[in-house]
Parts: C-alpha cells; structure tokens; sequence
C-alpha cells in the first residue's frame, strides 16, 4: 500500500513522521520503501542516512525545432498554454524551463518541424537505509517544475508492502502529484490558527481528489483545540498525536529519528502504523 | 522607423509603464509618419508565465524595429534580440516623451537583460 505524508504548512513535521514510520514498518519486518518526494529540498537523507547504491539522471521530454523545416507559421507557440514557446518572423524559440512537456507543439506543427527530446533536470538516487529501500529525487538549482522529477520517483518506487511517499508541503501541482494514486494521505499539522488554516486547504484538495485522509497533529499540547473541533466535524481521524518535547526537536537538529533517540517514540509511531493499516482495511 | 513604447494607457501622452513583459499597452509609433496604435496587452498582462517572451512575440508582430521601456528580463531580451529589435532601458514620462528622449540618443541601449526575470 502506498500511504503520502503530506501537509498544508511547512514545517509540520511531514519527514518526522514519514522517516519514523519507515523505520519501525521495516523493523518490525516488513517490507518498507520511503519514497523523498520532495524534490525541491529532500531531507529524508537526513535521518535515514541511505547508502546510496544507483544514482541516474531525471529527465524531461522538450520540444527541439528543425530550423531547416520550420516555416514559422506560429501553430506550435498558439498552442502552448505555457508561453514556452516563442515564434518570431525568422526563428522559433524554445525556453524549456517554461515547457510542461505537454507534446502540443509537436501535435500541431504542420511540417514535421517539431521533435521533443529529454532534458536533464535532477538526479534520482536509490540505496538503502537499514531493510528499508530507498529512493529520493533531486531537482537541479534554477529547475521550476518538479512534477516531473516527482514523476520519476514514484516509477522508481521499488516493490514493497508498505511505500511511503514523504510529500513537499503546500497544495499545489508538486502535491497533487506526489499524492495521486495513493491509498491513504495522511496530512501532518500543528494545532494552532495557521495550522488549521493550511490543513483546510489540504484537506479541500484530498477530498477533490476523492483519496481517504488521516491527520497526525504534531506538537499537540501547544495552541488550541480548533484543529480538533475541525477534524470531528469533517469527520476526519486523527491517526497520531505527538507531543511537544524538546527532545524530539534536539533529536531532530542531530539528525536521528525520535524513534531511536526519544524514550516512548517508537510506540506511538508503532501505533501509528497500526491506525494507518485499519484506515486502509488491513 | 517603427518604435514599441510600453505604456499605462493607450495614447501618446499616456505615462510609460516600466514593466515591459507585463505593460498594459503597447503603442507602435511610426516615426515616419507620425501615426500611432495601441495594442492591449492583457493577455500577457495576466499571464501565469512567460509573459516578457509572448509579448516580445507581439512586438515583433506588430513589426517593430526598437523597444523603449523601463526595464527588459532576460527571456524578454533573449526574445526580442532574436527578432533583432532593439531594446532601450530607462523611459520615463509619457510615450510622446519616451519618443523624443529615445531621438534625442538619452535612452540607453540594452546589451542585455536589466533586471532578473519577475522583478
């Protein structure tokens, strides 16, 4: 089964949880993947501490123009939704930074002129970090789309029981991505106004995604009861609450799981972990 | 000569808009002529991106030879040199006198992008 970590706000502890849960899943022997969808700033490496084992190049598809074959009649820029393409008296331009590798221009072009071939924007590495296989996907500085390298992350995602996919925050496109085709997506926040606030958003775009929802409120002794009041009346479960303790933000600044590092950690995320297998009916 | 000024509004005393990608008018000045149009550039104006390379897209459709604007991001130049028009930075007031700075060699020509893209 495939569960994302995902989450309004930045910051909530979507690495804690998903690192946490990766480590007891494979402990208690089952076959685990983490998956470091957050492409833009993976730190999943951080606490897991792979050893990397493969690393290949994540590619695009970009539109190349035939200068011999183009006759610059403009259908390849008129139909880019994304203004990639630019198509002057006497040259066609292409910026592939802009280019959403929709194949559109290459449709259109009345000539033939238009072939997509791969761009390079990130690397993919694999390894593995005690029994757990994993996998993370690194988009180049100056990159502006990481959906595809996201892409390429879940189609590496190695056979396992359990894959977790460790989700960039936010509720945009990158999200969307990394969430689709889950089983399960747990969104991790913290009980306060600002908390709640980018949890209705997520929550806004699970359900139009018609994907089943859990919520792990992190730091839940701080702020108020709102968080709680809202779940209860959407109806959605609260999976895992963590407390707020120091030792979890020392444990973190060192890099090591609070599962190791943190007395009475590991039970809660093995009772996580029991919460998440009756949510997907297992 | 045919000459874009990037403007507020649509006439000639119309104040320059800095922004070039993202200018709410064109006007296309005929200075052979004297004769002016405007084109509204909303569609670029609310562009989600690529704004500066489809309105330099537009200039050059509308035949023009040189740019005067406030200042050009590097996809914009990127664009616009390809078509070989030429950029001047730096306009201010209205388009009539972005015009006669232009003519009077006040406006500097751009060698390459001013400001960074979505400045």
């Amino acid at each position: 089964m495939r569960i994302a970590i995902a989450s309004g706000k930045g910051g909530t502890g979507k690495t804690t949880v998903a690192t946490n849960l990766a480590q007891m899943a494979a402990r208690a022997g089952r076959q685990t993947a983490y998956l470091d969808c957050d492409v833009e700033e993976p730190n999943g490496h951080i606490f897991l501490k792979p050893a990397i084992e493969e690393e290949r190049p994540i590619e695009k598809l970009v539109p190349t123009v035939d200068p011999r074959l183009c006759t610059h009649c403009g259908a390849c820029a008129k139909i880019c939704r994304y203004g990639a393409v630019a198509s002057l008296p006497n040259e066609t331009l292409i910026f592939a930074e802009l280019c959403h590798s929709c194949g559109g221009c290459e449709l259109v072009c009345p000539v033939d002129a238009i072939h997509e071939a791969p761009l390079t924007i990130g690397t993919l590495r694999l390894g593995r970090s005690e029994a757990i296989r994993f996998v993370e996907g690194v988009l180049n500085v100056g990159e502006a789309m990481s959906p595809p390298a996201i892409r390429a992350v879940k189609a590496a995602a190695p056979r396992a029981d359990l894959v977790l996919l460790d989700s960039p925050p936010g509720t945009s496109c990158p999200v969307v991505e990394t969430v689709r085709g889950c089983d399960l997506v747990l969104l991790v926040t913290e009980p306060t106004p600002f908390g709640l606030h980018d949890l209705s958003l997520a929550v806004e775009m699970v359900r139009a995604m018609r994907l089943p929802l859990g919520v792990v409120v992190n730091r839940a002794d701080i702020g108020d009861r709102k968080v709680h009041e809202y779940c209860k009346g959407h109806r959605i479960p609260i999976m895992a609450e963590i407390p707020d303790d120091r030792a979890v933000a020392e444990a973190y600044s060192r890099g090591l799981t609070i599962c190791d590092a943190v007395p009475g950690f590991a039970e809660r995320i093995g009772g996580l972990l029991a919460r998440i297998d009756e949510g997907v009916g297992r | 000569m045919k000459i874009v000024v990037t403007a507020q509004g649509a006439e000639m005393e119309s104040p320059v808009d800095p922004r070039f990608g993202r200018a709410k008018y064109f006007v296309l000045v005929d200075t052979d002529t004297g004769q002016h149009q405007a084109h509204d550039n909303a569609q670029n104006l609310n562009a989600a991106q690529g704004a500066g390379i489809q309105a330099a897209q537009t200039v050059a459709q509308l035949g023009a030879e040189t740019v005067l604007t406030g200042h050009v991001g590097p996809k914009a130049f990127a664009t616009l040199t390809a078509a070989n028009i030429a950029v001047h930075t730096g306009a201010s007031g209205t388009v009539k006198e972005a015009i006669e700075q232009f003519q009077a060699g006040r406006l500097e020509s751009a060698a390459k992008a001013d400001v960074q893209g979505h400045w």
